[in-house]
């Protein structure tokens, strides 16, 4: 019997008025694993991720992440919860009038009662884990750069050190470089730390390079499987996305599993 | 979380070798419990510290962090330190004992240099402001001398619903205050004027008031503080969009789009609700009058004409295209020294409302020692 998922939707309803995004959705996240999160666009992946973390009610279903029903919750409960789950936005939604040791402390704050000489220095660990230069801790986000932002939001989604990571579209606006050290170094990241991650992406060589198995929305519900599962699959769709030109690059690319041993926080 | 015991740690000690043993939760929330635990780690003559961690429980990067540290405090007084455990966790130890530390925040030593720089600062922004400012005038005076030439410059869709948002808009608000200056005024009129016996000077006192100053102040104050802040914001968030950038790439002017439909518009609206809060104040000054000294509308009106005449009217109209002016000046302005974030939108938009406000005063000031000296 392997260990309990650690995320568990069961026929999960989403409705915009009268449009229908998820009809009776169900998706299970097994723990230690990176579930690549895809689909066209207005499938509503992002409406699913932010579902999950509580950002929406669903019109019906259930939803468990890490064993607990997010809706029967108390208040207290689902702060504990939240305080287990790091989140990375699009372009990392960085607080603009903080320095980037200042975003990380915040959930440090708010979530535990560390004196601040030692949360001080528990961010900085972040900022060096995530391969922030030392200089870019006392920088506020208008000065950084896309892929810097992008590294500062991961490593405030670190700061409680959670055991599930959110990322939307973490590579989405990086350059092919950037966007490969950012896949490596949260490779790097879930295996030393254990993390069990999900990400939104549109980007096939993360989802080659990173993700063990691909949840991907079609038809209002989610087909699960691994890369090679789903390019056997015949769905129209499923054959356009991985039999595509963009799609056969990249499993041609990633063929050898070479770029999951680099160096930690290394850019 | 679970509540760890609060001494997480046993130590044996054997000649020179020590072994620590480690217990429960290493995490970031229980790190201050740690840190204590581990302060009873002293060199002494211990050489060899093998640091234990198969009792641990749940180790993350605070924790790990922690014991490198340790680790790394010992090494630098001359004593072997080795842990052992999972290789994961042993790795997570090495992996965050290897990262580099950031440098400390460069702080200026001393309050006084502090205090110099804000202020230094302050003055060079104050200037600078100023002379954009200057410049920001200078242009938008020019697109719109170059108006009455090329009229096709504003559009009309726009400034219609400029006019709309700032002009139609705007009716019930400026109304409602205005109506209730007039009461006010009204009433204070009342108080004093009775004691003379002089009660019907009432009337005299809220039309020259209302016409001549109150009317057209409330009305420039109210659509600088909906107006002004609303240009500031909605050009604000269009320059962090980069909307304005993408305007001035396809070859579009922002000054004709942006500036000159809301100058406009503030140019024609202004005089009309300032005539419409004259009215209203007026109003409210005759119903006031009309409940407490019995004085009816007939009365009211007529005694109104011999104490106002066209000119105490038109002294207080005249000023409000100017008022539109500025309003419409400053806000735009604001709105385009919005930088590239959401908090600089919020600062911008303050100050365009206090500082028309602020400008919208100055101003009637000057026109009151204006009027005085040409005698009207």
């Amino acid at each position: 019997m392997p260990a309990p998922p650690v995320i568990r939707v069961q026929g999960l309803v989403t409705r915009f008025g009268r449009q229908v995004i998820h009809d009776h959705l169900d998706l299970e996240v097994q723990p230690g694993e990176v579930m690549g999160l895809v689909g066209g666009s207005g499938t509503g992946k992002s409406v699913l991720l932010n579902t999950i973390i509580g950002l929406r009610r669903p019109a019906a279903g259930r939803i468990e992440v890490l064993g607990q029903d997010t809706s029967r919750l108390s208040d207290e409960g689902l702060q504990k919860l939240k305080s287990r789950w790091g989140v990375l936005f699009q372009d990392g939604a960085l607080f603009s009038s903080l320095t980037v040791l200042q975003n990380i402390e915040v959930p440090l704050r708010a979530h535990t009662q560390l004196s601040p000489s030692l949360r001080r220095e528990i961010a900085a660990v972040k900022v060096a884990l995530v391969g922030l230069p030392p200089d870019a801790a006392h920088k506020v986000p208008s000065e950084l750069s896309g892929g810097m932002r992008k590294r500062a939001g991961l490593a405030r989604a670190l700061a409680l050190d959670p055991d599930l990571l959110f990322l939307d579209e973490p590579t989405a606006g990086l350059d092919p470089i950037g966007a490969a050290a950012f896949d490596r170094l949260i490779g790097d990241l879930q295996r030393t730390l254990g993390l069990t991650v999900v990400m939104v992406t549109h980007d096939l060589d993360s989802l080659h390079s990173i993700c063990d198995r691909i949840a991907v929305l079609l038809d209002r519900k989610v087909k699960v499987g691994t890369i090679a599962e789903l390019s056997r699959d015949p769905h129209p769709w499923l054959q356009a996305y991985f039999g595509g030109p963009r799609g056969r690059a990249a499993a041609v690319s990633n063929e050898p599993h070479t770029s999951r041993d680099g160096a930690l926080a290394n850019p | 979380m679970k509540q760890a015991p609060a001494i997480a740690i046993d130590v044996e000690e054997r000649g020179t070798e020590r072994t620590v043993r480690l217990k429960g939760d290493w995490t970031t929330a229980a790190l201050p419990a740690r840190q204590a635990d581990l302060r009873s780690l002293p060199r002494d003559s211990i050489d060899t510290t093998v640091i234990d961690l198969t009792e641990v429980t749940r180790l993350d990067t605070g924790g790990a962090w922690l014991l490198a540290g340790t680790a790394r405090r010992l090494r630098e007084q001359g004593a072997q330190v080795t842990f052992s455990g999972e290789a994961d966790r042993l790795a997570l130890i090495e992996t965050v004992g290897e990262l580099p530390r950031p440098e400390p925040e460069r702080r200026p030593p001393q309050a006084l240099t502090d205090v110099l720089m804000r202020i230094g600062r302050a003055t060079v922004y104050a200037v600078a402001s100023l002379r954009d400012m200057t410049s920001f005038l200078g242009l938008a005076t020019l697109t719109l001398l170059q108006l009455p030439f090329r009229p096709r410059l504003v559009r009309l869709a726009p400034l219609a619903y400029q006019i709309e948002k700032t002009g139609f808009d705007a009716l019930p608000i400026v109304g409602l205050l205005s109506f209730l200056i007039g009461v006010v005024l009204s009433y204070q009129g009342i108080d004093q004027l009775t004691r003379f016996g002089a009660e019907i000077f009432t009337v005299n006192l809220v039309g020259v008031a209302v016409l001549r100053e109150m009317g057209v102040l409330i009305t420039a104050i109210v659509v600088a503080g909906r107006s002004g802040s609303a240009f500031a914001a909605q050009i604000g968030t269009m320059k962090v969009n980069l909307e304005v950038d993408a305007m001035r790439t396809i070859g579009l002017d922002p000054m004709a789009l942006l500036v000159l439909p809301r100058m406009v518009a503030l140019l024609i609206t202004l005089p009309l609700l300032a005539f419409y809060a004259d009215v209203m104040g007026v109003l409210g000054g005759a119903v006031m009058a009309l409940f407490v000294l019995d004085i009816s509308f007939a009365r009211f009106a007529d005694q109104l004409q011999s104490a106002v005449s066209l000119t105490t009217l038109l002294i207080g109209l005249v000023k409000a295209p100017v008022f539109g002016f500025v309003i419409a000046l400053v806000g735009c302005f604001q709105g385009l020294q919005v930088s590239s974030d959401a908090e600089s939108v919020g600062l911008h938009t303050t100050r365009a409302v206090v500082a028309s406000i602020f400008l919208v005063i100055v101003l009637d000031a000057l026109f009151s020692i204006l009027f005085s000296i040409i005698g009207i």
